[in-house]
């Protein structure tokens, strides 16, 4: 039917998976941060950078991490998506809403891709 | 005297919209916002609003109160001052959010398009049986909170995802309606309903504010409906 | 009038309530072109105020009911003036439409066994009044109304019916034989007038309780189609004919449904006596409405009326339980509340006789076709002219509308008028197009109306007509009392045509619908007065105090009104049903 909306630049295409990726990343984010942030608070006043750099040299941590830097890729994606669309519209700005919507969102798919080669480097190199 | 401040805006006339203040002697008494409006309305024919059954069914006089969505005509001056803004002065503005046509009186097109897209009439293309289609009253008891909507959109202009994207997403009061069908026993598209629901727009740019029920003359939940609907298509998809 | 954009329909219907949207519905399922021109969006309608149900024998309370008995009790709601043709019709042919409102959507309230759930109103009776009181009034809780209208919108939306929401129609187009061809509309947001040309015009623009200064009516009720109708020189048929419900909530005007003392509640005086034991020893608070009117203002006017200054009885329903009322009667409470600041679930509700309903209306036979009378006395059907629902006078009603049957009738009377102008499209229909002096006619008044210069406020106009309607045809009525009122009208009449519209502005001018409307509410209340004096006897609603028998050898008849020379005319009441023999006049008691 003629009514759904599509959208080709939203993360999965569709409403639901969107609203599960953003609820699983979430998910992953706050337990990466509690593990970190626990370590930190058990050994943080003792630690140097050798500890530090064990700890995410470890496979299990580098899984982990990485399974946090693709959560926030794909939380970050579908957040500013859609500020993106909500804002950034022709309804709300004329001509220039489509313009100025496709060149943020281009802007945000290159420093999320960047982010992810970096990380996948500074992780697995 | 009560003091009233009232959004005015006649296109033909005005080249922008400008509050009026006015004071009404109320004989002291608590009257409904609409009943005020009406004594305005005789002193000064041109104030404009829409007004039909003036005890909260048929949903024409929403408007915005002293800062909160609501219906005039059950309203109660006492009640309204509570809302917060305006302090004693009686402030009535148009819904937020969509075109005004003339001081408090809206277009609601977008409103109307949103409802009509989640296709608000019951589809079963099973021969009808001779009598009713029976439904227990428990399967009826969940149609109680969502057939009673009146359409009146205190909580669609109420809802910022609904101020950014009108066209898109279909808002609280046509959710709640999508939900109402998707919950009748008697319909048979849900299949169609939902797959019609799961795009990035439609039902997921609610992010459960909760404006609408705060806000619903009628009491009733929008965000709960929502949730329900997502859950159906989370249920659907897994 | 060349500048008069003309817009072309099968069928056009004048009215977005429950009757208005059923003829709708049934002529887009057809595949005819059809409009709806509705001064409110149509959810807004008034039938969204009807609360308690719709009365039909769908055999769901009781298997054993027969819609035979639902015509013996709204014959004799009537007070023997409701054509028995169509009384038959209407109880007979009601399950059926009924049952397809459930196949639409309609969310009934069930019963155990999930059929739809009936419960007890006024009036009603098993096996032709001889077998207790019946449960015969399909309900969703106390929206019943609510419910039915949108569900007819839906059903609307669902068969592509185009609707032209926010449009006033004005006047009747007639071609140069008399013929009805469209009316003349103004879009109400822009100001613009159009010619809305049909083969069929429907009149479903429902009532006019806001003649009276205190009615259960919304603001939208001002009889527009009787008003069109009487200036197009169209009769109207027992328009002095208005109920007065029992249950308004006093100083509001609210209506509170009779479903409340159909559950269980009852009527107090200020001695906390159930007083209608006393009027009407069987059926109690279930008597006719109009039965039960008359007590209560009696027991006011003879100083047993509650509050400070005696203006009021009590409904009581604290003994109904919080459980019963929040499930069943939910509205109510949330009403009681807000109005009366009552709360029912502890405290009794204050209710006052308010005007509610006009039986009276456009004559038609059983398929919506208007109805006038020619020279001798033998009916004429008005080409291209229907109406149905409250506007329309089939009659089913007669002199006292049982609680329950104004839905209906507009759903089966909506259903007919639009099966019938399908049958008679699909026959051909061929009238003459409207020329440009009959265009210029019907826009006559509202270019009067724009040209305006002097003259009286419409607001300070219309109170004075309610006050007179109020004061001289309430529920008691007398004959020098009403000659006073009428010669009062008269002398509105000038006034009112020349009320001052200062804002001629296009957008969204409400400024100028309500001096269109006030018009059309003297129209109504000037038959209605006129008619109501000449009624020289008591049936139903009409009682008089000058005049308080029954005399059916003189007044067993509509009376038609007609507003060229402004006569009261009499037309026979059918005593024909077609499947059984007639219902005889009986002495009428509860």
């Amino acid at each position: 039917m003629g009514m759904v909306v599509k959208s080709v630049t939203s993360f999965g295409r569709s409403g639901l998976s969107d609203w599960l990726v953003q609820r699983v990343s979430g998910v992953v984010l706050l337990a990466y941060f509690l593990v970190v942030g626990g370590y930190l608070v058990c050994e943080g006043s003792t630690m140097d950078y050798a500890q530090w750099s064990a700890f995410f040299a470890s496979t299990f941590m580098r899984v982990f991490s990485t399974a946090a830097v693709l959560s926030v890729i794909a939380h970050a994606w579908i957040g500013l998506w859609a500020v993106s669309t909500d804002y950034l519209t022709e309804r709300m700005m004329g001509g220039k809403g489509l313009v100025l919507r496709l060149a943020f969102q281009a802007a945000s798919a290159v420093v999320l891709f960047t982010y992810l080669v970096w990380g996948i480097q500074i992780l697995w190199s | 005297m009560l003091k009233v401040s009232l959004y005015r805006y006649n296109p033909e006339v005005d080249q922008e919209p400008y509050m009026q203040d006015v004071e009404l002697d109320t004989g002291g008494k608590d009257l409904m916002v609409l009943d005020v409006l009406e004594l305005l309305k005789a002193k000064d024919p041109s104030l404009t609003y829409r007004r039909s059954c003036r005890e909260g069914v048929c949903g024409s006089d929403g408007m915005n109160i002293n800062g909160k969505n609501g219906l005039a005509c059950i309203t109660p001056i006492s009640e309204a001052l509570k809302n917060g803004k305006g302090g004693n002065t009686l402030v009535l503005r148009p819904l937020p959010g969509l075109p005004v046509i003339r001081d408090l009186i809206i277009d609601m097109s977008l409103f109307y398009k949103q409802y009509e897209k989640i296709k608000p009439y019951l589809i079963n293309n099973t021969p009808a049986p001779a009598i009713e289609r029976l439904q227990s009253p428990e399967e009826r008891a969940k149609l109680d909170g969502l057939y009673e909507c009146i359409l009146c959109a205190c909580c669609s202009t109420a809802c910022p995802s609904f101020w950014w994207n009108p066209d898109r997403f279909i808002g609280p009061s046509g959710l709640l309606q999508a939900y109402r069908f998707l919950a009748d026993s008697r319909d048979t598209a849900t299949e169609q309903r939902l797959s019609e629901l799961d795009d990035p727009f439609s039902v997921f740019r609610c992010h459960g504010i909760q404006n609408c029920v705060n806000v619903c003359p009628k009491g009733l939940n929008p965000t709960r409906a929502i949730g329900h609907i997502r859950n159906m298509l989370l249920n659907r998809a897994s | 009038m060349a500048n008069v954009r003309t817009i072309t329909f099968d069928g056009v219907i004048v009215g977005g309530g429950g009757a208005g949207m059923r003829a709708a519905l049934q002529l887009a399922q057809s595949g005819y072109k059809t409009a709806v021109i509705s001064k409110v969006f149509p959810t807004r309608s008034h039938t969204v105020s009807a609360q308690g149900g719709i009365t039909c024998a769908i055999a769901s309370a009781d298997p054993q009911d027969q819609w035979q008995w639902h015509m013996y009790d709204t014959v004799k709601g009537s007070d023997y003036i409701g054509d028995q043709d169509a009384i038959e019709y209407m109880t007979s042919v009601g399950p059926e439409a009924v049952f397809e409102l459930d196949h639409m959507g309609l969310p009934f309230s069930r019963t155990e066994e999930g059929r739809i759930y009936q419960r007890p109103f006024g009036g009603q009776s098993k096996n032709f009044g001889e077998g207790g009181q019946a449960a015969r009034t399909c309900a969703a809780a106390d929206r019943t109304g609510h419910a039915l209208l949108h569900t007819l919108y839906q059903g609307n939306l669902k068969n592509n019916t185009v609707f032209f929401n926010e449009w006033f129609a004005t006047d009747i187009v007639k071609n140069q034989d008399g013929a009805v061809v469209g009316v003349m509309a103004i879009c109400i947001e822009t100001g613009e007038v159009v010619y809305v040309k049909a083969k069929a015009t429907v009149f479903a623009t429902g009532g006019a309780g806001r003649i009276y200064a205190s009615t259960t009516n919304a603001h939208i009720n001002t009889g527009d189609g009787v008003g069109m109708a009487l200036r197009a020189g169209f009769p109207v048929q027992d328009i002095e004919m208005w109920q007065f419900h029992p249950t308004g909530i006093a100083g509001a005007g609210v209506l509170v449904t009779e479903g409340c003392r159909g559950e269980g509640g009852y009527l107090i005086n200020k001695d906390g006596e159930r007083f209608m034991e006393r009027y009407a020893p069987n059926a109690k608070d279930l008597a006719g409405r109009d039965v039960v009117a008359r007590s209560m203002t009696l027991e006011i006017l003879e100083g047993r009326g509650c509050g400070p200054n005696g203006d009021h009885v009590f409904l009581k329903l604290d003994h109904l339980g919080e459980e019963v009322l929040e499930s069943r009667l939910p509205g109510i409470c949330e009403l009681s509340r807000t109005f009366a600041h009552a709360d029912p679930v502890k405290e009794p509700v204050p209710v006052v006789p308010t005007c509610h309903y006009m039986m009276g209306g456009i004559p038609t036979n059983i398929h919506g076709q208007a109805l006038t009378v020619d020279a001798s006395g033998n009916d004429q059907v008005i080409p291209g002219l229907y109406a149905c629902g409250e506007v329309a006078c089939v009659s089913v009603h007669g002199a006292n509308r049982l609680g329950g049957n104004s839905l209906l009738d507009l759903v089966v009377f909506g259903r007919a008028s639009g099966l019938f102008i399908e049958k008679a499209l699909r026959e051909g229909i061929d009238m003459r197009d409207a020329s440009e002096s009959d265009l210029e006619q019907a826009n006559e008044r509202l270019n009067r109306v724009n040209n305006s210069k002097g003259g009286e406020k419409v607001a300070d106009l219309r109170t004075e007509l309610q006050n007179v309607m109020q004061n001289h045809f309430g529920v008691f009525r007398r004959g020098d009392f009403m000659q006073e009122g009428v010669k009062k009208l008269a002398d509105l009449r000038g006034r009112i045509e020349n009320a001052h519209l200062e804002d001629k502005s296009n957008a969204y001018n409400t400024a100028r619908i309500e001096a269109l409307e006030l018009q059309n509410l003297f129209e109504v209340a000037e038959a209605t007065a006129i008619a109501a004096e000449e009624r020289k006897e008591s049936r139903g609603a009409h009682a008089r105090e000058d005049f308080q028998d029954r005399d059916d050898e003189n007044w067993l008849c509509h009376s038609m009104y007609f507003p060229g020379e402004k006569r009261v005319g009499k037309r026979a009441v059918n005593f024909a049903p077609k499947t059984r023999e007639a219902f005889a006049p009986k002495v009428r008691t509860y």
